[in-house]
């Protein structure tokens, strides 16, 4: 009998060692040949922009996509036999939680210093933001006049009585949503910050589950004003010139749009830092438009131009980028939301 | 009446059993093995009691969980149960096709037909702006693109389930106890109420159980609907304040709340035993033919539920999907298509393979060791099917880099280096970790009408375990082990956090292609990749249909 | 000649219940036993136990020589035991042939072949070979179980109620058919059943078990005429019984002097319905004065159930021919010839406290 077992026992290791070498055979895997791995948790098409760098520099680059909090557990959790060198995520919070887990390795480099303004990066230099979002109130212009909002906090401004049963947002599982709140308790305190909560929650705000639902919901006046990145707009339009949606640069007379990025960093196990930090110098540089324009998203680097369809929405001023902010105060925006009753 | 006492025994013999310590070994080791991942999430949780960042309306959410879990349940129960009496006892027109045309369901994603229905319940899709044209709005149909649709999308999904057990369980005795029953003069409500319930309890109680199950550790879905249940709180808690311990912890609790699930089963299912021994079966009765306008009604009733779960999802795909093509006809040349679609039926291949073979030997090994400690074993591999899945995910992780420390400090180099992501070992290796726990339970159904008699009576015999096993346990299991295949490859399927989080560079299935594309609201780009879904998916369906239809004839082979 | 089947002071127990305690048992080649006792006795243990179906927590079990448990451990496929069920379990999804040919793997082809042919004479099935179980009528199944346990020729048959699955009309037929196969193999077999006149009619000694030990062990006409104990005598059969007391010439009864045994004041003597006797009054005509209260027809015979002056009842078969009406005044004694058992608290007055001690084997 224990002969038995044991064959299969070992039945059972050989399977177990047979398989993944199986497994690759018809999958047509090994492990990765690329110069460079990129852990990314931006979806939108990449491959683009990393093929013009390969093709420029000859330095062939990978990478897996994937959600941010599980792409740096899984850094961490592979350690030195990490094939990563480059981990990019969406949201300064998410880099600058990067930062402080000690996953990434701080650059020396003046390309990326005089390339990408101050508050865009990490002050010891271990992330680097490479495209903008601005996160804005939209409105259907058929119900809505530009001068209807508050032109100071135009945030706040929408607890006012007069938006009751008129809003639509994010509902609070979205990061969007977190890091403008934790904005707002960065820029006004937290009491004022629940108290603006409050007052959406109070005007019997609509939420949705995505950005492109609530550009649509405005379109169909089913709620007059909302809250989205800007690049929804900018993707619906293509799609549908004559959408019932316009963008209001929020809070332009006071602190104001709320912005956040998308950036990179050499992860610090990497076997390759140095072509690492080339591809991050190039996406700042001359790969910004390829890199930010398919996205419609804004260019970090000043001396880069919007692509024409955002160019169309006017120039803005952004709200100052606090990364420590966003990421630290993002447990604190999920509190204030669900206090306030917000879901 | 001599029955052996089987469950009974001194101390250390109900300990190990009758000592076939191999066995006992077998089983244990690869229940260690699968739920090393949990417990190392368990072990996440109790190592941070210090300041858990836990979402402050927790309590909220454990009433929305239970809420969800009662609407499923009731959804999926009078969808499954219902339907399953429909084509069992009912004669109408498409009563055949339909008695297998209702399962394919099985082949959406929750997360596809999520979605789908935002988009046509949303503000912007067509009833939305006919109820608004109309009535200036209806709060119905805005109701089914918020709060209520989380239940009805998942009842439409997971109903299949229940479904399958429920008609496996009405034919052949169905029809002749609802007979009796009307006979003595009791109306059809109190036949059904009375009757049929009873009858269908255990099925209903096993297809329940997965039905939770899934709809506990579902994200994606629920989150499309704003439904905030504890599996979201796992994610809020997670990305939110970055911090994988107090989301651990939250995830125990949705384990908790799936062993009450395993417990309510245990309850609903009471004393009623799969095992007929000895009993003779009857042949299915005659369906009752229906006359008139009830026959329209019948087929209105089935026509509908195939409609909303299956066949419109499956037209507005096709339509987002010839659409898509002609905006951009060069997304279709560039052989994503081949590649993932292979990665994605070989992944289903290999680990419904894997689940059933280690179901397959921890079942034998219960049976033939007969001792709690096997048995307990065996509960244990359960677990990973009650915890979210990218939280697995991060416990196989963990788990294989432990093991690489451990192998590096014995001295190999490089340890299994990157044996985990590098290869799609780490995705298969979660895939048992969380579908061994539904191949276990088809598998451990089908022993159960495989009476002890007959295994003792191989082993008097001469026969070794081994050789029980490949003689008769397995050809008397063959339907389970045919369902079993078929509910981890569909699942395998549908899986995404697991092979989102641990696939290597370069490797794609369906379901990740879709939900990148999704992620980020490319619906219409989404729909071939998610079409292709639900054809691979109705491979296994189709297989496990005919398998059912096959056992039909001469459903149960006890002695 | 060494021992088809020795139990050696065997315990299990289950918890703190025991099952089986401290028994032996020895079983010469070619003997029949049959365990009977009522449920939870211990008598199925005690069938797991030399099965191996059940390690025991002490004492040692020998099959033919071979220790199977105790000092050593031989799992149940290397025991050669048969085991045939109530419930027969063939396997369902193989052939009659190959249902018997499973326990002959180890031997070469043609030897198989030889053997399902030879085992499927016996029990008069050769024509169903080629069936599935579930085209097998009930006895033909038991037979098929049957033949297939034999077929690797074991050292102990053991069945656990082999026949309470089937018909009464059907169960006495294969139960004689199953007898002459064991006979003519010359098989060992334990037989477990619930079923006195079963036990009694199959045994070539009877056990008798009662938690967890055998209290008699004999032959069947000793454990039927001469019970040990007042379990016995109540389980093996209709007893009624009757207080005695000491008088002048014995021991005496309602119905008259029992024996002539002085050494106890008080006892009760045992009484087996043909062992009474009833008459209806007239000269010469002697006995205790008794009414008919209750009166049940068997075919061959019929069960009177009289009320004696004391108020006390006993049974009394008479042949078919005779049948008094209810209420009819009768004289009841014991049959001439006949000496009762006579109980003194719980056993029996002259039986040894331990069990009788093994006859040898009446078959070969």
């Amino acid at each position: 009998m224990p002969r038995t077992a044991r064959v299969l026992t070992a039945g059972l290791v050989a399977t177990a060692t047979v398989l993944p070498l199986a497994g690759c055979g018809v999958l047509g895997i090994g492990g990765s040949t690329a110069d460079l791995q990129i852990y990314s948790a931006r979806h939108y098409d990449l491959e683009g922009a990393f093929k013009d760098f390969q093709d420029e520099t000859g330095i062939s680059v990978e990478f897996i996509s994937g959600n941010d909090a599980e792409l740096l557990q899984r850094i961490k959790a592979e350690g030195t036999d990490g094939e990563a060198d480059v981990y990019m995520t969406v949201d300064a919070g998410n880099l600058w939680n990067a930062g402080k887990e000690g996953v990434l390795r701080p650059l020396d480099s003046t390309t990326l210093t005089e390339a990408v303004p101050a508050d865009l990066r990490d002050s010891g230099n271990q992330w680097y933001g490479l495209a903008m979002r601005a996160r804005t109130t939209m409105y259907n212009p058929d119900a809505v006049k530009p001068t209807d909002f508050d032109a100071t906090n135009t945030y706040a401004g929408l607890t006012d009585p007069k938006w009751k049963d008129r809003l639509c947002m994010r509902d609070s599982t979205s990061a969007y949503t977190q890091s403008l709140v934790a904005s707002l308790i960065d820029l006004d305190g937290r009491d004022q910050a629940l108290a603006t909560v409050k007052g959406w929650v109070a005007n019997g705000v609509d939420i949705k589950s995505n950005d492109v639902e609530l550009l649509k919901a405005i379109d169909a006046g089913q709620c007059d004003v909302g809250i989205t990145n800007h690049y929804y707009l900018a993707r619906e339009l293509e799609k549908k010139a004559d959408l019932k949606v316009k963008p209001f640069w929020a809070s332009q007379s006071g602190a104001g749009t709320h912005v956040n990025i998308s950036g990179a960093g050499v992860v610090r196990s990497s076997d390759n830092p140095a072509q690492a930090q080339q591809l991050i110098e190039w996406l700042a540089t001359k790969g910004q438009s390829a890199f930010v324009d398919g996205n419609h998203e804004y260019p970090v680097n000043e001396s880069v131009k919007p692509e024409p369809v955002i160019a169309g929405f006017g120039e803005f001023t952004r709200m100052p980028l606090s990364a420590e902010a966003y990421g630290s105060q993002n447990a604190e925006a999920v509190k204030v939301l669900s206090e306030a009753g917000y879901k | 009446m001599s029955t052996w006492p089987s469950t009974r025994s001194s101390t250390r013999a109900r300990f190990v059993g009758t000592g076939r310590p191999w066995w006992s070994a077998t089983v244990v080791v690869i229940a260690l093995v699968v739920s090393v991942p949990v417990l190392s999430v368990l072990a996440a949780a109790v190592a941070s009691v210090g300041s858990p960042a836990w979402p402050g309306d927790l309590g909220e959410m454990l009433l929305t969980t239970v809420l969800l879990l009662a609407g499923v349940g009731v959804g999926t129960a009078l969808l499954g149960v219902g339907l399953a009496w429909l084509v069992t006892a009912y004669d109408f027109p498409g009563r055949r096709a339909f008695s297998w045309l209702l399962v394919l369901p099985l082949a959406m994603p929750a997360y596809v037909l999520g979605f789908l229905f935002l988009s046509t319940f949303g503000a912007a899709g067509g009833p939305a702006r006919a109820s608004r044209d109309v009535f200036g709005g209806s709060a119905f149909v805005e109701l089914l693109a918020g709060r209520l649709g989380a239940p009805v999308v998942l009842s439409l999904t997971l109903y299949p389930y229940v479904f399958l057990l429920s008609r496996a369980a009405f034919r052949g005795q169905g029809q002749a106890t609802w007979d009796a029953a009307r006979m003595l003069g009791a109306t059809p409500w109190r036949a059904f109420r009375q009757v049929l319930l009873p009858l269908a309890r255990p099925a209903l109680a096993g297809g329940l159980a997965v039905v939770m199950m899934e709809t506990l550790t579902d994200f994606a879905t629920v989150q499309y609907f704003g439904v905030r249940t504890v599996s979201v709180g796992v994610y809020l808690t997670w990305k939110g304040s970055f911090d994988f311990a107090s989301a651990a912890q939250l995830s125990v609790l949705v384990l908790v709340f799936a062993v009450m699930v395993l417990a309510g089963e245990r309850i609903l299912r009471g004393g009623a035993r799969y095992d007929s021994r000895g009993g003779g079966q009857r042949p299915p009765a005659a369906p009752h033919v229906l006359t008139g306008a009830s026959r329209w009604w019948a087929f209105a009733a089935a026509a509908s539920v195939l409609a909303a779960g299956f066949l419109l999802p499956v037209v507005q795909l096709l339509w987002w999907a010839v659409s898509a093509t002609l905006a951009d006809s060069s997304s279709l040349s560039t052989g994503r298509f081949a590649t993932n679609l292979t990665n994605s039926a070989v992944m289903a291949a290999l680990a419904a393979v894997a689940c059933v073979g280690l179901a397959l030997l921890v079942t034998h090994g219960v049976r033939v060791t007969g001792g709690r400690l096997a048995r307990g074993a065996a509960q244990l591999t359960t677990f990973g099917y009650a915890v979210p899945g990218a939280v697995i995910g991060i416990g196989v992780l963990v788990s294989f880099a432990a093991v690489d420390g451990w192998l590096e400090a014995l001295g190999v180099p490089g340890g299994t280096g990157l044996v985990v992501t590098g290869s799609v070992l780490g995705i298969l290796a979660s895939y048992v970790v969380r579908f061994l726990a539904p191949a276990y339970q088809a598998v451990d159904a089908s022993f159960a009408t495989i009476s002890a008699s007959v295994t003792n009576s191989a082993f008097s015999l001469g026969a070794s375990p081994m050789r029980v096993l490949r003689r008769v346990h397995l050809p008397l299991s063959r339907s389970g082990i045919a369902v079993a295949l078929v509910l981890v490859a569909v699942d395998a399927v549908k899986e995404l956090p697991l092979v989102l989080l641990l696939r290597p560079f370069g490797f794609t299935t369906l379901s990740v292609w879709v939900y990148e594309l999704a992620n980020e609201n490319f619906w219409e780009q989404a729909a071939l990749p998610a079409l292709l879904i639900v054809a691979l998916a109705i491979v296994p369906v189709w297989f496990l249909v005919r398998q059912v239809r096959l056992a039909e004839p001469h459903q149960q082979v006890t002695s | 000649m060494t021992d088809a089947l020795r139990i050696d002071g065997v315990t299990k127990s289950y918890g703190d219940t025991p099952a089986v305690c401290d028994l032996d048992l020895s079983m010469p080649q070619g003997e029949i036993l049959a365990l009977i006792g009522p449920s939870g006795c211990g008598k199925s243990t005690l069938l797991r136990l030399i099965a191996g179906l059940e390690r025991p927590d002490s004492g040692a079990v020998t099959v033919g020589g071979r220790v199977v448990a105790g000092p050593s451990w031989v799992p149940p496929e290397q025991r050669r035991v048969g085991l045939v069920f109530q419930e027969h379990a063939l396997f369902p999804h193989l052939r009659v042939g190959d249902n018997i040919r499973f326990g002959l793997a180890d031997r070469p082809r043609a030897e198989q072949d030889a053997r399902v042919r030879e085992v499927l004479d016996l029990v008069h099935l050769s024509h169903v070979a080629d069936r599935y179980p579930h085209e097998l009528s009930g006895g033909e199944q038991q037979r098929v179980a049957l033949a297939r346990a034999l077929a690797p020729r074991p050292a102990v048959v053991l069945m656990d109620e082999p026949f309470s699955s089937l018909d009464e009309s059907l169960r006495a037929r294969v139960r004689a058919d199953t007898v002459d196969v064991l006979r003519a193999t010359g098989t060992t077999a334990v037989l477990v059943t619930h079923d006195q006149t079963e036990a009694l009619a199959v045994g070539d000694r009877v056990g008798v078990m009662r938690e967890g030990v055998i209290e008699q062990l004999g032959t069947p006409v000793e454990v039927f005429e001469r019970p040990v104990s007042r379990f016995v005598a109540s389980f093996m059969g209709d007893a009624d019984f009757l207080p005695a007391s000491l008088v002048e010439e014995g021991l005496a009864c309602e119905l008259g002097l029992v024996t002539v045994r002085r050494d106890t004041a008080q006892a009760e003597i045992v009484l087996r319905p043909h062992e009474v006797s009833l008459k209806l009054p007239g000269p010469g005509v002697h006995g205790a004065p008794a009414v008919v209260t209750h009166v049940e027809y068997h075919g061959a015979f019929v069960l009177h159930t009289v009320r004696l002056a004391s108020g006390r009842t006993v049974r009394s078969w008479q042949p078919h021919s005779v049948r008094y009406p209810v209420g009819t005044e009768v004289l009841v004694s014991i049959v001439l010839g006949i000496i009762p058992s006579v109980l003194v608290g719980e056993r029996t007055l002259g039986a040894s406290p331990a069990t009788s001690p093994p006859t040898p084997a009446a078959a070969g």
